[in-house]
């Protein structure tokens, strides 16, 4: 079950290509303001990278969570889906992991690249890398919980930023965090764990918090 | 004999119980803030190391308190009204998030007035300072999120979710933001590290944060009243009460 709604929803996205694209390009634009903000110091950019790359990628997987249930909602798809009798939370998994392949993977694979225009050494960049695909899933899962709540309101998109960008915290500081403490020559093992610690609570509670959203928003 | 207690779950007897509690909750409140002012400014000493500038902690620490106290009432009745469907238990959240919120601030703006005469600063990026931050937004996420949606049972259940993961979420902030903290710069500010407290400022702070606590319960106990009023006023019982506050 799993595994079609991800079918359908990767299916989905590849005819509307453009959706995904923007994301990246979001992703990849924020990251570049940054250097122009601050002035091309190399110095004092390598020390921002990590704490740029996550704030990016945090802003970008926020933007991406609108599209979440919005399109299975007007056209009536979630309302057959709270009806079908396999289980809510299930599908609900499925479409977080679409949505994570969507929008997370494409963002962890242009890490690397960013993370050079930075000017990050080698070790720096696989650690920004892991971390990024430890913690977008994190980011999806617990954005879902705030689009099943925000589901066809007025102003969904901004309150959505409201709600999910406090609970992203925690992930902002060890993504982030494990890339400084790699490069500050500490171990970034503990930073790891905690972010694989965040992902697997994340799995348990987000997919059930979010169809309970969704059965109240669809109410 | 037991009291019925379900009998003050309906709205209608609580608006009646509250409307007589929320005197005595004022004037105790009231008179709790005169002591309390009173031992702050002329009994408490003056602290040998941060002067006259320390007697904000008479404001600073209670609302600190009050904050995330009234963060975990307001998710504990959310969580209440949604389990149990009561709609007062959802109303009495709704009516803890602006006191809340309020004390939040109030904690966040008296610390940078603290803040400035002791650490020469206004901000720092302390542990507490960031999390009773984070704690803010997580008040202005509920009350945006219930003000966004029109139906006031859809409302009610859904800040009842967002305060609920929000109280899952606290710990975990708490403790990432004092981590972060202390990998990035050892505590050279820190608030527990302060000096012997003298009896007088002990109770002086004490005093003052029962009068917060009392100054809520009147806050929210009015504010529910209104809430009830708003929700129910198709009902009988709020238009009887209309026509006889027009007669009288």
């Amino acid at each position: 079950m799993i595994l079609w709604i991800i079918k359908r929803d990767l299916l989905l996205a590849m005819r509307r290509r453009a959706d995904v694209l923007t994301t990246l390009f979001f992703f990849i634009i924020v990251v570049s303001l940054f250097p122009l903000g601050v002035g091309p110091e190399m110095n004092t950019l390598r020390i921002m990278a990590p704490g740029i790359v996550w704030v990016a990628a945090l802003l970008a997987s926020m933007l991406a969570l609108g599209r979440m249930f919005s399109g299975d909602y007007t056209d009536g798809t979630l309302e057959q889906m709270l009806l079908s009798p396999v289980s809510l939370s299930a599908l609900v998994m499925g479409k977080a992991i679409a949505h994570w392949l969507i929008t997370g993977v494409p963002l962890v694979l242009i890490a690397p690249v960013l993370g050079i225009q930075y000017d990050l050494p080698a070790e720096s960049l696989m650690v920004l890398t892991l971390s990024l695909l430890m913690g977008t899933p994190v980011l999806s899962l617990i954005g879902a919980i705030g689009a099943a709540l925000t589901l066809g309101l007025r102003g969904g998109g901004v309150l959505v930023s409201l709600l999910v960008l406090p609970l992203y915290v925690p992930v902002l500081i060890f993504g982030a965090g494990a890339v400084e403490a790699s490069a500050a020559g500490l171990g970034f093992e503990a930073h790891f764990s905690l972010l694989g610690a965040f992902l697997l609570v994340s799995v348990v509670c987000s997919p059930w918090a979010t169809a309970a959203s969704l059965r109240i928003s669809m109410g | 004999m037991a009291i019925n207690w379900f009998k003050y779950a309906s709205p209608a007897t609580f608006y009646f119980l509250a409307g007589r509690m929320i005197p005595f909750f004022t004037v105790v409140a009231v008179l709790l803030l005169l002591v309390g002012l009173y031992i702050s400014f002329f009994v408490a000493p003056t602290d040998f190391q941060q002067s006259e500038a320390y007697r904000i902690i008479f404001i600073h620490v209670p609302a600190a308190w009050m904050s995330m106290f009234l963060y975990l009432i307001m998710a504990f009745w959310a969580g209440i009204g949604l389990a149990f469907n009561t709609r007062l238990s959802s109303m009495v959240a709704s009516a803890i998030a602006p006191t809340g919120a309020m004390f939040t601030f109030l904690a966040l703006w008296t610390g940078a007035w603290w803040g400035k005469p002791m650490w020469g600063a206004w901000w720092v990026w302390d542990a507490r300072l960031t999390s009773e931050l984070i704690l803010l937004f997580l008040y202005i996420g509920f009350m945006s999120l219930q003000a966004a949606i029109d139906d006031p049972r859809r409302a009610d259940k859904a800040g009842a979710i967002i305060a609920l993961v929000g109280v899952v979420n606290i710990p975990i902030i708490y403790f990432s933001v004092q981590w972060w903290n202390t990998l990035h710069q050892g505590a050279s500010v820190s608030l527990v590290q302060s000096p012997k407290m003298a009896t007088a400022m002990l109770t002086g702070m004490l005093i003052m944060a029962l009068a917060a606590w009392m100054y809520s319960i009147a806050m929210i106990l009015i504010r529910t009243r209104s809430i009830i009023l708003e929700r129910e006023s198709r009902t009988a019982w709020v238009s009887e009460l209309k026509e006889g506050v027009t007669r009288s």
